[in-house]
């Protein structure tokens, strides 16, 4: 049994990493702009077609890829923000949902007249590799997508903590007044935050495509589970989502192990109820005073 | 250095500020006095560009500022310590102020940094501590260095003394002349009457929405309108 369970876990948390890197942006824009982004899951979707077109017509390795398209998505979220959400919001939090729900429609419209419903996949040659790890036979993509998330979640940490930007958005988020007396644009930190959150969306795709498929629905699958990791981690907790990204991936790893293999993610969902049961502020609630 | 003239401002229907005009010189102290809700903090906040006022001109240092951007302002050299302190209480107190140097003085941040520990010593101690578990005292004093960090010409302190234990209030109108006395000129509103005069040059009594008493301290003090509604004499 021992046999099965171990690579059930480390596959989980290859899984797990991708649905963080997913819920730090998420969880990034929540807690700084106070907002539930809708089209998050939408975004992730656009960044995979975006790489799945760079693949197929520029030849581009999603790896490759990586850069570029994390640095395109930043930039949209950076003037979706500033120009879309803001804009039609009047900075009224109804609005706002209203608005990145509106997004998430588009987009998703957009997908489906540009590429059709079929679900679609690259080929990469590296697909089937695999790397033993201890006990277990995990493919390449995903541990490449594990420690390539952790570095990101790590990089954005470093950012948060040790940048004038990184303290400029943790300002704004907890005291807009105040930040705008210093002098602090706070319109520029909330598109800054969209942007990066927006970042972690693109990335996450390019790290899922060589093992994932590409539908215009993809989105709602990850989307969901990180609303999920959102909560579990304590809303607009980094360190909470990442750490809930990974619990997830092993318990629904653990469940398709126990339960069959498409009941996997009723854990997550059961895990959920649990939370809100029971820590409805998460596991790790940010500390605030 | 700052120069105000035909100020009218408010909030969607409502006019809280009419027809202000007021100065303030270099290097002095200047309070504005008033109880709650009369509009001083209105004031501050269109001297700051966070309220875009009605009608009138706002001139300082030489320039207009009416309807400019709060980092704007900031960057010219004019700070506000808001009422209630505003700080950043799920940041140090080390990030509190190197913040406050976010617009303006960056350059100057060790050294403006090392000045604000040594007025501040009790910042010092607590560099590495969230600004939210600073006592009361402790969070006006990182108000007012956070403030200080961008080298203002001129800066507003709104209701420095709110909520202090009066040992600390004497403290808080001693420190203000402190931070008077190289320079700076401070527009101070206040809802303690009695310091705020003894400390600044000039007062202006705010009522609703108005100036009704303008003068220099010591005859503001003898004022008998200002006697009988301030201090029941």
């Amino acid at each position: 049994m021992l046999g099965l369970v171990v690579p059930a876990i480390l596959s989980g948390l290859t899984t797990g990493a991708v649905y963080a890197l997913v819920a730090l942006g998420l969880t990034l824009i929540y807690g700084v702009l106070h907002i539930i982004n809708f089209a998050h899951g939408s975004l992730l979707m656009a960044a995979l077609y975006v790489a799945l077109v760079l693949n197929m017509r520029l030849g581009l390795d999603p790896y490759v890829a990586l850069p570029i398209v994390v640095a395109v998505f930043f930039c949209a979220g950076y003037l979706l923000q500033r120009f879309v959400v803001d804009t039609f919001s009047h900075g009224r939090d109804a609005n706002i949902l209203l608005v990145t729900l509106a997004l998430s429609i588009i987009i998703d419209n957009g997908a489906l007249y540009l590429f059709t419903s079929n679900t679609r996949t690259v080929d990469v040659p590296y697909a089937f590799d695999m790397i033993e790890v201890g006990p277990a036979f995990i493919p390449l993509p995903k541990v490449v997508a594990f420690v390539a998330a952790l570095v990101i979640a790590g990089l954005l940490w470093l950012v948060m903590r040790h940048t004038r930007l990184g303290a400029a958005i943790r300002a704004v988020a907890i005291e807009k007044r105040g930040a705008e007396l210093m002098g602090i644009d706070v319109k520029h930190t909330y598109a800054m935050c969209f942007g990066i959150g927006t970042a972690c969306v693109a990335a996450a795709a390019c790290l899922l495509l060589p093992t994932f498929y590409v539908t215009p629905q993809v989105g709602y699958a990850f989307v969901l589970v990180a609303f999920t990791t959102v909560v579990l981690g304590g809303m607009g907790s980094l360190g909470g989502a990442l750490v809930a990204g990974l619990l997830l991936g092993v318990v629904e790893a653990l469940c398709g192990l126990f339960l069959g293999e498409t009941l996997g993610q009723i854990g997550i969902f059961a895990a959920f109820i649990l939370t809100l049961l029971f820590r409805p502020a998460g596991l790790f609630a940010p500390k605030v005073a | 250095m700052l120069e105000i003239s035909g100020l009218k401002a408010g909030y969607g229907p409502v006019t809280i500020l009419h027809d202000i005009a007021m100065s303030i010189e270099a290097g002095e102290i200047v309070a504005v006095l008033g109880s709650n809700g009369v509009g001083k903090t209105t004031l501050n906040n269109v001297i700051s560009g966070i309220i875009k006022p009605r009608a009138g001109t706002l001139r300082f240092d030489g320039q207009d500022i009416t309807g400019k951007r709060p980092r704007d302002i900031v960057a010219m050299g004019l700070a506000q310590v808001p009422e209630g302190r505003k700080i950043f209480p799920n940041l140090t107190v080390r990030e509190n102020l190197e913040l406050g140097a976010f617009r303006r003085a960056g350059r100057n941040r060790a050294r403006n940094f090392e000045r604000m520990c040594t007025i501040f010593p009790r910042l010092r101690e607590r560099l590495k501590q969230r600004a939210g578990t600073l006592s009361g005292g402790e969070q006006q004093m990182l108000a007012i260095g956070r403030g200080l960090m961008s080298e203002p010409k001129l800066v507003i302190l709104d209701e420095p003394s709110l909520g202090l234990s009066p040992l600390l209030v004497e403290e808080m109108f001693s420190l203000i002349q402190t931070i008077n006395r190289d320079g700076l000129a401070v527009l101070l509103v206040e809802q303690n009457v009695v310091q705020s005069l003894a400390i600044s040059k000039r007062t202006y009594v705010l009522e609703q929405g108005r100036f009704a008493i303008v003068g220099q301290s010591a005859d503001v003090l003898n004022d008998p309108k200002l006697r009988q509604t301030y201090l029941g004499l």
